[in-house]
């Protein structure tokens, strides 16, 4: 991959770093759509391997909150490349990948479910993991490891009502 | 599967992503569809699965996959447990092939320190990464062999899985979740005698393979239920994230054991087991083939496994040290004290990445993000069947319920993997 045109493309926004033999790009929400479609349509990075996200909220040095992770493989080339931008709250918001890759259906919903970042559109936004009446996002760091309760209130359905 | 419960009344407004346009028009307009709820059931009988399906007399209109009945939160007690504790998690996350994932995740953290393994433990993790992927597949053939009727085929493989299970239990002490691995190794070295064993089995295998194939691959009943059903074209498994057999079975020749060697596979003579068609039966082929790449696997490291030490030498600070080093000498004691104290331990760098190896679903990977603790910032697991199991709902509409099980059985579900 030429990272020189790439960014020429996308008007010199995107940062490169390598850890072992990791490629990261790294990019601004308001390009990671420009971005994604030009590797999967002109690259030819034609898998989506996996979205993920972490929330940088103690992280040594982090500027931002969320980091959006997305792992995009070259079938053809074997090539391997991690995309990364960052979003912030209140209204951590980015462009979903759907309409690129379909696996970004799941992942998308999941990153949705445990850390609320919302996937314009997607076409079926809802919680994956956690039930719908849950309100946290359990995977963010201000959420506690054993909970705040929720499972206690949880409505007891009888035989009747089923 | 057996149904659990059925109700009559019209298909609900929730709406399946993906699915064929035509099927989702006709589900909307049509009153007299059923909804019908396949699963989910006990945790310790198949898995816990939940399938709503709109049906249209017998043929399936539109699937739904509901899964979050385990979500056991393992992605955030990754967080707070440090890099060799969080292996008895890992585990956890498949029973059907838990050292497969142990085996990913420490080479993911390994990869994350620096460390390099000893050339035995490269083997010796890889003669049991092969054992996994004997393991996985041996169960998955076999279940869907039982699921469509045929129960004398998951006997047999069944019986081979419990002398994996012998020979996990030689050397690691457990059979099943195990927690061999370690960072910089594994937790005990085997022996000639363990050797032996799966020299044993490896030999004796191909038997009972030549057997189940002759009972499964040319019966009648079997291949009418499982061929050209669910097909699955190339380009829909590229764009899905399909890995693994299910991808390979599609024609997607991809096998991140000759794309991104890792352990010793780039030493070892084997093939790439794959087909076109897409189907369950193309799926239940390529499952088969790659189990005598793996005994062919397991027959060359078995006999190259190299001498020395299995774990990383005491320079390094990074392993924990052995029992009779602890107890007999200061050094040891001091070593031990200083890995498990708290605010000790490894030198972990301020870095995150992602690494992955091909477990026997498919490409497992790992995304640590490390502060400088000896612990995980966070810890996030790509499963293969989470990604598999989205392409469920574009498989399965057109089909007859009775495809259900097959559809469902050749993707080989795993539920823990599904919610983590």
């Amino acid at each position: 991959m030429d990272f020189a045109a790439l960014n020429e493309h996308l008007g010199g926004v995107l940062k490169s770093e390598s850890f072992r033999d990791n490629t990261r790009l790294i990019v601004p929400a308001a390009q990671l759509d420009d971005l994604m479609s030009h590797l999967k349509h002109h690259l030819g990075f034609d898998m989506l391997s996996d979205v993920t996200c972490c929330d940088y909220l103690e992280y040594p040095g982090a500027t931002d909150r969320y980091g959006v992770i997305y792992v995009v493989v070259n079938t053809r080339t074997r090539e391997r490349l991690v995309v990364k931008t960052f979003v912030n709250d209140p209204s951590p918001t980015l462009p979903s990948m759907y309409r690129h890759w379909k696996t970004a259906d799941w992942t998308e919903r999941e990153v949705y479910d445990l850390f609320g970042i919302h996937f314009t559109g997607h076409p079926n936004l809802q919680r994956i993991l956690c039930p719908p009446e849950f309100e946290s996002h359990a995977l963010r760091k201000d959420y506690p490891l054993k909970g705040r309760g929720e499972r206690h209130n949880f409505p007891v359905i009888t035989r009747a009502e089923s | 599967m057996p149904v659990v419960a059925s109700s009559l009344h019209p298909a609900t407004s929730r709406n399946a992503a993906g699915g064929p346009a035509s099927s989702h028009a006709e589900a909307a307009n049509s009153e007299y569809l059923w909804t019908l709820n396949f699963g989910p059931q006990h945790p310790a009988t198949h898995t816990t699965l939940r399938l709503v399906l709109t049906l249209d007399g017998e043929k399936v209109v539109r699937a739904e996959p509901d899964i979050g009945y385990l979500h056991s939160g393992f992605e955030k007690l990754g967080e707070s447990l440090d890099f060799n504790q969080y292996v008895t998690i890992v585990d956890r996350m498949n029973y059907i092939s838990p050292l497969a994932n142990e085996i990913a995740w420490h080479h993911t953290v390994e990869k994350l320190l620096g460390i390099e393994i000893t050339p035995r433990c490269t083997y010796l993790r890889t003669i049991l990464a092969e054992l996994m992927r004997l393991h996985d597949h041996l169960l998955c053939v076999g279940a869907v062999a039982l699921d469509l009727g045929a129960f004398t085929a998951f006997l047999y493989f069944f019986q081979q899985r419990e002398l994996i299970y012998d020979i996990v239990e030689y050397a690691s002490g457990q059979r099943f979740h195990t927690s061999y691995t370690r960072v910089g190794g594994v937790l005990f070295d085997v022996n000639n005698l363990w050797a032996d064993k799966v020299r044993s089995f490896a030999k004796n295998l191909p038997k009972i393979h030549s057997e189940v194939d002759r009972l499964l691959t040319k019966n009648r009943i079997f291949v009418d239920r499982v061929k050209g059903v669910g097909v699955l074209s190339r380009e829909d498994a590229i764009n899905m994230g399909c890995t693994g057999p299910i991808a390979r079975a599609s024609g997607v020749v991809r096998d991140l054991r000759k794309d991104e060697p890792y352990l010793a596979y780039a030493d070892l003579d084997f093939k790439i087991a794959a087909s076109k068609n897409g189907d369950c039966y193309a799926r239940y082929l390529v499952r088969m083939q790659e189990m005598l790449e793996s005994i062919k696997i397991i027959n060359q490291a078995i006999e190259n496994i190299p001498s020395g030490p299995v774990n990383v030498e005491l320079e390094g600070k990074s392993v924990l040290p052995s029992k009779p080093a602890v107890y007999r000498s200061i050094e040891g004691l001091i070593h031990h004290f200083e890995m498990i104290m708290p605010n000790r331990g490894f030198k972990v760098p301020v870095e995150e990445l992602y690494a992955c190896t091909e477990s026997p679903n498919g490409e497992l990977g790992f995304y640590i993000v490390a502060d400088g603790e000896p612990r995980a910032y966070r810890a996030r697991c790509r499963p293969p069947s989470f990604i598999h199991f989205a392409t469920f709902q574009h498989l399965m509409p057109g089909y007859m319920l009775s495809d259900v099980p097959a559809i469902l059985g050749s993707l080989n579900i795993i539920a823990a993997e599904l919610d983590r």
